[in-house]
């Protein structure tokens, strides 16, 4: 699976045409799994076995003359935050350490009727907190470019996934830049959808107003690939949006005339580590030589999207991970004799939930707490709504904003001690889910840092539903900066 | 807006979520905890007078989906995953008496 790389829609023409089976493109990324999954550990489980039986299924759909559908043999890796009948969905905590799913999540559905191959879950943040998977409760994924250095997060897993090409794309959830930080940090292309575009019914719960699912892949076009087949309402999911969508991928290389860059003077900070500078100064000069409009925009409250965040997606957290009690599902402490039901609650949690959970757990707690909501939560709402009308009027002037994706790039493993400044990192991806809109990070080149070479991710945001602006757009600058 | 943390809030935060956490924990968590709101403290300097909270970031009205009856989950499956069953039902320790509990 080396080369050059060729368009995942290609790849899928001929599995549906009998050029090539989809059972030797997987047997291909097992062998590539069995040589570097080791060193990188980007799976909680592969699951071989299915991911046979279920390529084999595509290829004999394909003798028998039906069409397996537009993914047919794409091999996907999924975030274990998704759940799917074959296997575990961990969450990659000790709470969920052995829970196996009844049923499968909407997307995974959609994808499985589109012929996608699984070939199995991967590594996260534990629930999705954190930007390095470090939280996970099973050891960390390592960088495929640098084994010293994180993979990112929460997605971590699922970008080192496609960036070591242990498949074709991934899905990822981002509630905060959970797929397009670690897709800047591994190198590949990373895409959140608007809010709303994307079923979350099978997605464990996080921030639920800010929860998207979305693809990983190799390339712009092969994320608007997969993300073709994600879309829609879901009756199962009332957040769900009924907006139409006309398929993208074989529309993104189609060059967006007369585009408009809006560049925030905000983005350009000196907080920004000087290869994170270059990538984004020659993503700048690569628009104006294909003859975009810069425009200079202005996002004052970008700083205070942290904070706004980190007082919103706890809140949410602390709601929804109260599910978790040891009663229903998941871990169940062994009680004293004399320990009520009370501390059958407070020690499963403790037990199961690892320290970054439980302190987001206490956060959110007392946020909502009586008060206190008013000065945290109400306030972080209202913010909230400032910092999308700060967009909206940015938008009025431009199509998309071109911005760097993580201050910094992949940072060593253990590096990054304290809670707080590994918050700050997600300083240019929060206020993208806070308002809702789409956000695409891609490779802008590398940078060499202690003897290693670094990828370095640019990202592009547009106004909610504009998917089709903002991948055309994100195809030019991949092209531009290849 | 608030004052420092103490020991006590911790613990009484830690009640609230249902999360035991022992004495050598709470000084760790509250000076973590302290510092993530301190960073926090600077929502109080935007002006947010009359700005209307915005919990939600699509305009969604609620949506009706027709009265349709639907298969659900078999209870087996479902059982699978607890922690304790008895018969066809989770079991839990005891839930009233000793005052305790609820």
């Amino acid at each position: 699976m080396s080369g050059a790389h060729r368009p995942l829609v290609e790849i899928c023409g001929d599995v549906r045409a009998g050029k090539v089976t989809a059972r030797s493109r997987v047997e291909a990324y097992l062998a590539e799994i069995a040589k570097r999954e080791p060193e990188i550990h980007a799976f909680n489980e592969v699951h071989a076995d299915a991911a046979r039986a279920q390529a084999d299924a595509v290829d004999a759909a394909v003798k028998a003359g039906r069409d397996p559908g537009a993914l047919a043999g794409a091999v996907i890796a999924i975030k274990d935050n998704i759940v799917m009948r074959e296997g575990k969905t961990t969450c990659s905590s000790k709470m969920l350490a052995n829970y196996r799913s009844p049923f499968d999540a909407t997307v995974i559905e959609k994808l499985r009727a589109a012929g996608a191959v699984f070939i199995g879950k991967t590594n996260l943040d534990e629930f999705a907190m954190g930007s390095s998977t470090e939280n996970s409760a099973f050891g960390v994924t390592k960088n495929p470019h640098d084994t010293t250095r994180v993979s990112g997060g929460s997605s971590g897993g699922s970008a080192a996934a496609v960036a070591a090409r242990f498949c074709d794309a991934s899905l990822g959830s981002d509630t905060g830049g959970s797929i397009r930080q670690p897709a800047a940090l591994c190198g590949c292309v990373g895409f959140k959808p608007t809010y709303g575009r994307v079923s979350r019914y099978g997605l464990v719960a996080f921030g639920s107003s800010l929860d998207q699912i979305g693809p990983f892949a190799h390339s712009v076009e092969d994320a608007a690939l997969v993300y073709d087949s994600l879309v829609g309402r879901d009756p199962s999911d009332s957040t769900t949006a009924d907006v139409a969508h006309e398929p993208l991928a074989a529309k993104v290389r189609e060059p967006v005339a007369r585009l408009r860059v809006g560049i925030p003077r905000e983005y350009k900070s000196p907080a920004n580590a000087p290869a994170v500078a270059a990538a984004y100064e020659r993503a700048i000069a690569a628009a104006k030589a294909f003859g975009a409009e810069i425009v200079d925009v202005e996002l004052p409250l970008t700083d205070l999207g942290i904070s706004t965040y980190y007082v919103i997606a706890p809140a949410e957290a602390s709601s929804n991970l109260a599910r978790y009690d040891g009663i229903r599902y998941g871990h169940r402490a062994k009680l004293a004799p004399g320990e009520d039901l009370e501390m059958l609650y407070s020690k499963s949690r403790a037990e199961g939930f690892g320290p970054e959970v439980q302190r987001r757990i206490l956060l959110g707690t007392y946020v909502l707490s009586s008060g206190y909501y008013d000065a945290y939560y109400k306030r972080a709402l209202q913010v909230r709504r400032l910092i999308k009308e700060e967009f909206d009027r940015a938008f009025e002037k431009c199509d998309v904003i071109l911005g760097p994706t993580s201050p910094i790039p992949a940072f060593p493993i253990g590096g990054m001690k304290d809670p707080l400044s590994m918050y700050l990192c997600d300083v240019y991806t929060v206020n993208t889910n806070i308002a809702g809109i789409p956000g695409i990070s891609i490779n802008a080149g590398f940078a060499d840092e202690g003897g290693a070479r670094l990828p370095v991710g640019i990202q592009l945001q547009s106004k909610a539903f504009a998917e089709e602006t903002l991948l055309r757009a994100a195809a030019m600058f991949e092209k531009a900066l290849a | 807006m608030a004052d420092a943390l103490t020991d006590a809030d911790i613990k009484k935060i830690a009640k609230l979520s249902r999360l035991s956490l022992s004495d050598s924990q709470v000084g760790p968590v509250r000076s973590q905890l302290s510092s993530i709101l301190g960073h926090i403290a600077q929502l109080q300097a935007v002006p947010v007078e009359g700005v209307e909270p915005m919990a939600h970031p699509l305009r969604i009205v609620n949506r009706l989906d027709n009265d349709e009856p639907k298969a659900t989950m078999p209870v087996e499956e479902l059982l699978k995953n607890a922690p304790a069953v008895e018969d066809r039902f989770l079991a839990v320790p005891k839930v009233l008496g000793d005052g305790g509990g609820a």
